[in-house]
């Protein structure tokens, strides 16, 4: 069994790894780098999967980066491998092909799609949606079985993206959800109304507060689905898209701290000294509810893998509040969600402007004199100006009447940190 | 790098800067032509932001560490390794509008005639930014700080 | 109540192929002439309020606006012209004083424009500015009656002792005007301007800002009859103190800057309470005679520790040059005169067209009286009163000016459009007005900029014609008229400026 060695050694290819190659090379531009990765592609962005599914891009704009991405960062990228196990005490990761030992490892192997417990799950035709293959197999199924009606399982981002490519094929799309509305984490109940009015316009069907309880097959091949409601929907393809957990799988056992995910402290160290964590797969510290929860987004995956890359090459680099946030569109209804957007309740203070003939409505929620969420459903422009608010922590007493107006801009803020952003030297994530 | 810095002292609120913006976007490139065609499918690069008794003139700060290039899903969002600005590359953006949530300046906005990221991109090309060259109060300087 | 007698006049014309509806014009007219329409989607221009001041115009990216004069056209009349007739109209519905700024629009003959310089030709060769050195620094002050040398070790030195002189660098200074009847900006430019070339700008009888501080070296402080912002701080911070005895604009009449220019930092700088007129008595009520006068000029330099030079400013009426001997024996260093054509940010209109003499015959009496008693070496003589290019300087000189003040020049220079409306304090180039979204529009490194640019240009004309005359030095132009004729004087004229007719040889 060969063992290579380098100095840093990243297990995953996506954008926390990416971040974490540009980080480390924005110190030390010159030590060994392994990557490895379970997929054999190019670095690919996960969110594009569904513009992949629904014909809009083609494989060349999958890519994340350049071509020549790990050449000119000097990165020996080792696709199509898959790390199995970690030792700390050794400093090796094993492989299904050998062994890597490492100074400095980074674990970015992300999550791994949640598949619920069903009876007939196994049948031909149902399929999760997380991988750029589960795109292209996916879309092959969708041509050579001529499928006409999908059901997505999950009313949540990956399920909605999901509907949307499949829609974007011709399909009839059923979409069914456990909670009583659609997107119930990003969105609140009237971001769900609006959210939904917008998916049953694009002529897909929506089923709240139930579930499908068996896969129904004819011929091994899937051909309706039982509903919680005792409701049967006929189709010939069921896409899974219940969530996503972090793959912790690869740290069982090895003494690396683990909760939901892999434990991680504001430098994307683990507790174990000269192993990091970023990504989907870690767990760290919601910033503005002080919870200890895997931030399964992207941008916070990178900038993740960024610090992560930092500290490993010695520099000095912490996270900076990080919080979810989503942009998405729902069949062409831009939706963006950051931080506590549905928080409600004791100590939290709700501003709402809804406008039904503009069809846009921000709702902003306040903890104290700081924003701590911020949802934006149709009018979605400079909505980057809010999350900046709670990233800093910025006191918006002195202008809290001008959040929600029409002119609110940088213009409205307090002369010192609008001077700050327009005169200042960099803006710091 | 030279950035564009938007002294508020001394703007008048005019506007010229958006024209001048729009109007080195157009196809036409000519004032008259490019207004009378083209202006509302150009979402011009830099916007006026009036308050009562200020106003000043914003577009992309070209930060350092850009919130920007870490939320774009594609890859899109880039760093010019010349001038040191902030591109979209338009061909590979897909409008997630991942930019306009994080932008902290708000200085992303959603193009127009494709469903793209607009801003201002530093006149790419230019020795000035049509903007600053144009601004009737030297409101706008572009300078290395 | 409508005033229905009074008619625009201007009018605002926009060619459609042209206008783009960007609205800059809306934006920019402080007096709201422009308007756009959200429904039609159209902009367009009602010309009653327009002021003539070319703000949209110059702005306007595709240039698809003109500024005319109203088309009203009077049957023809050579006595009544329409502008006679207008105001009438305006005093019959206001029954007020007819109000203006700026200088006297009026078409009086202009001296300047009346005599022509000389040049070189053959028996004395020109000299070439560009290869030769020539000479502008000037000393205003007292020179003494004579001179005494010591000699030793071979060379020369000066053992009498010589008052206070400002040096300049050009023959030109920035005339007094008021922070209060110009804004911030303006007044921190022309400090700043004059520092930078190494001459020197009046401040005016609104005492001096904290923001010109840094330029005081190169500032002349005014002493008026209201007395506004003086104290013994601000005369000993300057170069020099000036006592206002009147301007060429309105002689025999005070100042009055009304209550809405009196914002909170002029009213500092002024020391009175804010929003309240800031009105200058026509005299100063401590100076009844001349020997008051000349009480007042020791009391400054007494508190100025003789450091400094004391300027009487004078405006040029029938009897200046005995009123300008009898400053100079009072102990003036400098005496400055202001003419018919002088600026001003407020005065009567029918004052300011028609009260006071053209300076360059005042400034001709005055140095021809001096010069008869004597005394012409005790003061430097500055001039001013619509100086408009460096020729108006140089035939000043050759007249006997020892330097020129210019006023509107400078205004002009920093985007004044001349259209007499300063006492509305709504200037759209920021000039005179405190109105903040008005002031924005001055900025003051453009202003310093441009006004440094025009008296580069200028330096540069002097030499050109100073080497065209042969002469390398301004000393040898100063009084020396026989460098001027005059073209198309009468007879009395030419005897009173002294100089000869065109044609007319050595």
């Amino acid at each position: 069994m060969k063992t290579d060695s380098a100095k840093y050694v990243i297990i995953g290819n996506s954008t926390a790894a990416i971040g974490c190659i540009e980080g480390i090379r924005s110190v030390d531009p010159d030590r060994s780098v392994i990557l490895v990765a379970k997929e054999p592609c190019h670095t690919y962005s996960r969110p594009l999967i569904s513009y992949f599914l629904a014909g809009e891009i083609d494989a060349e704009r999958m890519h994340y980066r350049p071509r020549d991405f790990y050449d000119a960062n000097r990165v020996d990228a080792r696709l199509g491998l898959a790390a199995t196990r970690v030792d700390p005490e050794q400093k090796i990761v094993e492989t299904t092909n050998g062994s890597l030992h490492f100074e400095k490892l980074l674990i970015a192997s992300g999550g791994r799609p949640f598949v619920p417990d069903i009876p007939g799950i196994e049948a031909s035709g149902v399929f999760t949606f997380t991988s750029w293959n589960d795109a292209t197999v996916i879309g092959e199924y969708i041509e050579g079985n001529r499928a006409k009606r999908a059901v997505v399982v999950g009313g949540g981002l990956i399920g909605i993206k999901a509907a949307e490519a499949l829609r974007a094929r011709g399909l009839d799309v059923l979409v069914v959800e456990l909670a009583g509305r659609l997107l119930p984490l990003a969105l609140d109940a009237e971001g769900s109304r609006m959210a939904e009015e917008s998916l049953r316009a694009a002529g897909v069907e929506l089923e709240c507060s139930t579930t499908v309880n068996r896969v129904l097959t004819e011929d091994g091949c899937v051909s309706g689905v039982l509903q919680g409601n005792d409701r049967t929907a006929s189709c010939n393809l069921v896409i899974v898209a219940a969530g996503v957990v972090p793959a912790t799988g690869l740290v069982a056992g090895s003494g690396i701290g683990v909760d939901k995910g892999i434990l991680i402290d504001e430098g994307c160290r683990t507790s174990v000294e000269g192993i990091f964590a970023a990504g989907d797969v870690a767990q760290g510290c919601d910033a503005l509810s002080g919870e200890s929860r895997p931030i399964p987004i992207f941008p916070n995956a990178y900038h993740q893998g960024r610090v992560a890359g930092v500290n490993m090459a010695g520099g000095d680099a912490s996270t900076n509040g990080t919080f979810s946030m989503n942009s998405v569109e729902v069949f062409g209804l831009p939706t963006v969600s950051v931080g506590l957007a549905t928080a409600s309740g004791d100590g939290y203070e709700e501003l709402v402007h809804d406008d039904e003939a503009s069809g846009t409505y921000r709702r902003v929620v306040l903890r104290g004199d700081r924003i701590v969420g911020a949802l934006f459903v149709g009018d979605i422009d400079r909505a980057g100006i809010f999350t900046g608010l709670m990233r800093q922590g910025i006191d918006i007493s002195s202008f809290k009447d001008l959040l929600l107006t029409e002119e609110f801009g940088l213009i409205s803020l307090p002369e010192e940190y609008r001077k700050h952003v327009v005169m200042g030297e960099a803006i710091e994530v | 790098m030279k950035r564009i810095y938007a002294r508020e002292e001394y703007c008048l609120g005019c506007r010229l800067c958006e024209i001048n913006c729009l109007v080195k976007r157009s196809k036409s490139r000519k004032i008259i032509k490019a207004f009378r065609k083209e202006r509302d499918s150009i979402v011009p690069g830099i916007q006026v932001e009036e308050g009562e008794r200020v106003s000043f003139a914003l577009q992309c700060r070209h930060c350092v560490d850009a919130p920007c290039i870490e939320a774009c899903i594609t890859g899109a969002m880039h760093r010019d390794s010349e001038s040191g600005a902030i591109v979209c590359d338009e061909e590979r953006c897909v409008g997630c509008w991942s930019c306009i949530m994080v932008c902290p300046a708000g200085a992303v906005r959603r193009g127009r005639e494709r469903r793209v990221a607009s801003k201002c991109d530093l006149c790419m090309g230019e020795s000035t930014p049509v903007c600053v060259e144009g601004c009737p109060n030297e409101a706008l300087i572009y300078e290395d700080r | 109540m409508r005033k229905w007698l009074v008619q625009p006049d201007f009018v605002v014309e926009r060619d459609p192929e042209r206008c783009i509806q960007c609205q800059v014009c809306v934006r920019q007219c402080a007096n709201d002439v422009h308007s756009y329409d959200p429904e039609d989607e159209l902009v367009s221009s009602d010309s009653a309020t327009c002021v003539g001041c070319h703000r949209c115009a110059t702005l306007c990216p595709t240039g698809a606006i003109s500024i005319r004069e109203a088309e009203l056209e009077f049957h023809p009349n050579a006595n009544w012209t329409a502008w006679t007739i207008r105001n009438i109209y305006k005093q019959a519905e206001s029954g007020g004083v007819l109000l203006t700024g700026m200088g006297n629009d009026r078409p009086y003959v202009n001296y300047w424009d009346r005599m022509v310089l000389n040049a070189s030709q053959v028996t004395n060769p020109s000299i070439d500015p560009l290869r030769e050195p020539m000479e502008l620094v000037t000393y205003l002050g007292r020179k003494p009656d004579q001179i005494e040398f010591d000699r030793s070790n071979g060379g020369y030195s000066v053992k009498t002792e010589l008052a206070t002189q400002l040096e300049l660098q050009i023959p030109v200074m920035f005339s007094a005007m008021s922070y209060g009847s110009i804004s911030l900006n303006a007044s921190v430019a022309l400090a700043r301007a004059a520092a930078e070339a190494g001459t020197f700008a009046n401040s005016g009888e609104g005492g001096l800002h904290r923001d010109i501080y840094p330029y005081s070296k190169n500032m002349i402080v005014q002493v008026a009859s209201g007395r506004f912002g003086v104290d013994v701080e601000y005369l000993n911070r300057a170069a020099a103190v000036e006592i206002k005895i009147g301007q060429g604009a309105k002689p025999g009449i005070g100042g009055h800057l009304p209550a809405q220019k009196v914002d909170r930092a002029v009213s500092e700088t002024r020391m009175i309470p804010e929003g309240t007129d800031a009105l200058s008595p026509a005299p100063h009520h401590d100076i009844y005679s001349i020997e008051d006068l000349r009480q007042l000029i020791f009391a400054i330099k007494e508190v100025t520790h003789y450091e400094k030079p004391v300027s009487v400013k004078i405006s040029a009426v029938h009897n200046v040059a005995a009123i300008a001997s009898g400053c100079v024996r009072a102990g003036a260093d400098i005496v400055a005169m202001d003419g018919l054509l002088g600026g001003t940010g407020a005065a009567p209109t029918m004052i300011r067209n028609n009260v006071g003499i053209p300076i360059a015959v005042a400034l001709a009496a005055v140095d021809s009286r001096l010069r008869e008693e004597g005394i012409r070496n005790r003061a430097s003589l500055v001039v001013a009163g619509g100086f408009r290019s460096s020729a108006d300087i140089v035939k000043a000189i050759a007249l006997g000016a020892d330097a020129v003040y210019i006023g509107t020049g400078a205004l002009v220079a920093m985007g004044c459009h001349l259209c007499q409306k300063c006492y509305t304090g709504k200037c759209n180039w920021g000039i005179a007005t405190q109105d903040p979204y008005l002031t924005k529009r001055l900025n003051p490194d453009v202003a310093t900029r441009r006004l440094g640019n025009l008296l580069r240009g200028w330096a540069l004309e002097i030499k050109e014609m100073l080497g065209g005359m042969g002469i390398n030095a301004i000393e040898s132009l100063r009084g020396n008229r026989e460098h001027l004729r005059g073209v198309g004087l009468s007879e009395s004229e030419l005897e009173v400026l002294g100089i000869k007719p065109a044609g007319v040889g050595a």
